[in-house]
């Protein structure tokens, strides 16, 4: 099968050996032509990818979400919750109104949660980096973890009826109707939709992607063969929790970590610690928890926390396992 | 007029004022923008996400920065 990236990996060649006229036996020319292969691997399947999602999202409003989901119980609920979860924008900031309109429209509160933990743990743009840097067959495995994270979490969060620890006023706010519809948009619009999407998301995080690349790229280039392999292998049964920990704090950057990562692997560091990193990053942030704060007590918190980092870490010892 | 912004002070949400205030400016219409940060009455409107715009009562956007465009037709 031809790589479909193979034009990529062409442009890079010919700009780090012919006009760059760097030796290809170096370590600098190893670096460059990761730098240039990844930028442009991945600043092509963003673009893809957020489109694609973008227009789909102009068919899903947290509206019909939460009619749909309303007054729900059952696996095959937070499955549907975590699914739409994986196609819906997700800013820290909307997470307490979507909470809020959840729970008032009746959506069991694990329910809400399959929601909570898959939307950002799931989100286009790290997917389309992820396929970019790590390939089809690892990102795949970070999705379907992810929604597996989603469902597990929210369903044990059902189970365990913690709805008291939920702050009461969220149970009086009422919830008014909005007249936005999406509903009559034309395929223009759609597009027009999924097109700004694109321009905002790729203007965000394109920094994060330079730097993470270049970092990668310098690692790729000069550091010792093997050397993760050495410290953090699968051997190591600390370096999974001591990855999920160190990925807390650096939540904004996932975009940037990723192709640091992904020099990583390719010195050994195991597959299975790699996703665990990532999700950690993604999944758990101190200011979505500091955002959540007002609407949920300590106690809910920790418990969501200690279940989606306990889940993170069984993750990345099982794929460890498995591949 | 009366014009709102809801949102809970994030990125985007100040970016929809800004618009708001240049497309007010360059039209040299008067209005009174106000932010609104409190989630009883950001989900009152039905908004659930945010940056959402509320003109004279009415919601004109959810979930993303208004552009120009749609502004001018706002307050005109």
């Amino acid at each position: 099968m031809t790589d479909i990236f193979y034009p990529f990996q062409w442009i890079a060649d010919k700009l780090t050996y012919e006009l760059f006229g760097i030796n290809p036996e170096t370590h600098l020319a190893a670096s460059v032509n990761f730098i240039i292969y990844d930028v442009l691997k991945i600043f092509f399947l963003l673009s893809v990818m957020i489109f694609a999602i973008s227009y789909i999202r102009t068919y899903i409003t947290p509206e019909k979400t939460r009619k749909v989901l309303g007054g729900k119980k059952g696996l095959r609920y937070h499955l549907m919750a975590s699914l739409i979860g994986t196609v819906s924008p997700f800013c820290s900031c909307s997470s307490v109104p979507l909470f809020i309109g959840f729970v008032e429209a009746g959506v069991p509160l694990g329910v809400t949660f399959s929601f909570l933990i898959t939307s950002p743990l799931v989100n286009e743009a790290a997917v389309a980096v992820l396929w970019a840097t790590l390939g089809f067959k690892a990102t795949a495995i970070y999705v379907v973890s992810g929604i597996v994270l989603g469902v597990f979490g929210g369903y044990l969060i059902g189970v365990l009826k913690l709805e008291k620890y939920v702050e009461e006023f969220v149970y009086k706010i009422k919830v008014g109707n909005t007249a936005v519809g999406q509903e009559n948009l034309s395929v223009k619009e759609r597009a027009g939709t999924a097109f700004e999407g694109v321009k905002e998301i790729v203007g965000k995080v394109w920094i994060y992607v330079i730097i993470g690349v270049s970092i990668g790229g310098i690692f790729h280039g000069y550091a010792p063969e093997g050397i993760l392999a050495k410290y953090a292998g699968e051997d190591n049964l600390f370096a999974v929790p001591i990855a999920v920990i160190l990925g807390v704090p650096l939540y904004s950057n996932v975009m940037g970590m990723i192709p640091v990562v992904e020099s990583l692997i390719g010195k050994g560091l195991p597959i299975g610690t790699s996703l665990a990193f990532l999700m950690s990053v993604t999944a758990v942030s101190f200011p979505e928890m500091i955002i959540l704060k007002k609407v949920l007590k300590k106690e809910l918190i920790a418990i969501f926390v200690s279940i989606v980092a306990a889940s993170i870490i069984f993750t990345g010892y099982l794929f460890n396992i498995l591949l | 007029m009366k014009i709102e912004i809801l949102g809970t002070g994030c990125a985007k949400c100040k970016k929809t004022k800004e618009a708001i205030e240049k497309v007010l400016k360059e039209n040299g219409k008067e209005a009174e923008v106000v932010k609104v940060e409190d989630f009883e009455t950001i989900l009152n409107y039905g908004v659930m996400i945010t940056p959402a715009v509320v003109v004279d009562g009415e919601v004109k956007i959810a979930g993303k920065v208004p552009n120009e465009e749609d502004i001018r037709e706002w307050v005109a």
